[in-house]
């Protein structure tokens, strides 16, 4: 499969945007080797756990989840092959859902019909889009993952609001039964689902670019949610969560058995992302950090644009 | 008012489930942290190779070949023990909804819930196309 090979070999290059914005411990260890330090699998470990402890905590301050922050970690500073990245961070996704279940059920919020029923699309897109990406050379999907990046960060800063309350209701809704109640201070408030062909199509992208990327399509989803469904923002997220753990792991299982799913990098991706959302989750709750997040997203947008252009130079 | 009744015990059940996944997480977590101290003690000397893609060995791709890594105490085979542990979590997840589903008699979503699991269970065991 010599399509699929880098151009690249692992060993610390020049200076790259990412290291210069977001990571600090590497960029120490950047401006200490100027060009090149081979690593050996317990250095490489260490820092891909570092490294993907900074990407959990990232995402979980921004919302976009520390899946999409570490593709890039992995593959514009370190030099590991966007499929083998994919794989790990899928893992990390999946890890993240599971580990904030309870506390998203909490708000309880959560509309099991409408999770359940969109499922049925983002599961067999993940499949498809799983099934597909090895065909896919690496920097074409670098180009597609850059694009994905922007348009979550647009959303997450945008954080697009559907009309809600006094509507009409949807008769395909209503036949589904997705219709539901949420939470408020003065009572259960009813809204209607709407939309429900628009919904599902989305979800039907947003699985696909699930097992295409090794994402959560969190944003995506959200969209298919807040702005398809029109559904109250608190309804959208929490959903969201439930069917992102799910859609990752219909798009691991198919990484898992053609064996894209590599142990000596899922395990330090995997325990990195984990301690770095818990400890982002738990950060967000104390403080409202509106600027911090800003700033953070705008890094995020420098990421994305500098995936795509290494991507059609073809460069990664 | 019927309708607020199973809301609140649907939200109970979900409350348990989401403590139980938190478990599973930790457990496929402490499996995958034993599973690599192995790895890194046996292997941590060598030279990576991520930046080729070429997929991994067989018997890590089938439930009976991770378990036969995993009783000779090989660190891959462990943690992608751990890793398997990890992906149940989802698939129980969506079983224990399909549970809440038919404890209501809603017999449209238990449909609606067979399908995601079957989807689920074919990538897991190795989907083709």
């Amino acid at each position: 499969m010599t399509f699929l090979s880098m151009r690249r070999s692992l060993i610390w290059r020049g200076r790259s945007t990412i290291s210069l914005v977001c990571y600090p411990i590497a960029c120490k260890q950047l401006t200490q080797s100027p060009t090149v330090v081979a690593l050996n699998i317990l250095e490489f470990s260490t820092v891909v756990w570092l490294g993907s402890i900074a990407a959990g905590f990232l995402g979980a301050l921004t919302g976009l989840g520390g899946g999409i922050m570490v593709i890039p970690m992995l593959t514009l500073m370190l030099g590991v092959d966007i499929h083998y990245a994919a794989g790990a961070a899928l893992i990390s996704v999946i890890a993240t859902s599971s580990g904030a279940a309870s506390a998203y059920v909490r708000e309880g919020y959560i509309n099991l019909r409408i999770g359940m029923f969109l499922q049925i699309a983002t599961t067999i897109g993940a499949v498809v889009g799983a099934t597909l990406t090895v065909y896919i050379a690496g920097s074409s999907i670098a180009v597609i993952f850059g694009a994905v990046l922007l348009a979550s960060a647009y959303v997450s800063l945008r954080r697009l609001h559907g009309p809600t309350g006094a509507d009409r209701p949807d008769r395909i809704a209503t036949w589904l039964n997705l219709d539901g109640t949420y939470p408020t201070p003065a009572g259960a408030q009813a809204y209607h689902a709407h939309r429900v062909p628009a919904a599902f199509a989305t979800m039907f992208v947003a699985g696909s670019l699930s097992g295409l990327l090794g994402i959560g399509s969190g944003a995506v989803k959200v969209l298919a949610l807040d702005w398809a469904m029109r559904l109250p923002f608190k309804v959208s997220t929490t959903t969201s969560n439930f069917m992102i753990g799910v859609t990752a792991a219909a798009s691991a299982g198919v990484y898992f058995s053609r064996g894209y799913l590599d142990p000596g990098l899922a395990m330090p991706v995997m325990l990195g992302v984990l301690i770095g959302s818990l400890t982002g989750a738990r950060l967000l709750e104390r403080t409202g950090i509106g600027t911090l997040r800003r700033i953070f997203v705008v890094a995020i947008i420098v990421l994305g644009i500098e995936m795509i252009y290494k991507g059609l130079t073809g460069r990664l | 008012m019927s309708d607020q009744r199973t809301g609140w015990t649907e939200q109970k059940i979900e409350q348990g489930i989401g403590n139980l996944l938190r478990v599973g997480v930790i457990i496929a977590a402490a499996v995958v942290v034993v599973g690599g101290a192995v790895y890194l003690i046996h292997h941590g000397r060598e030279m990576p190779h991520y930046r080729i893609f070429r997929g991994e060995p067989a018997d890590l791709r089938s439930f009976s070949g991770i378990l036969r890594d995993c009783l000779q105490w090989r660190g891959t085979g462990l943690i992608e023990f751990g890793l398997l542990l990890l992906l149940a979590t989802p698939v129980a997840r969506v079983i224990f909804s399909m549970i809440a589903f038919a404890m209501q008699r809603d017999r449209v979503y238990v449909a609606v819930t067979l399908v995601v699991l079957s989807i689920l269970l074919y990538s897991i065991a190795g989907g083709r196309m």
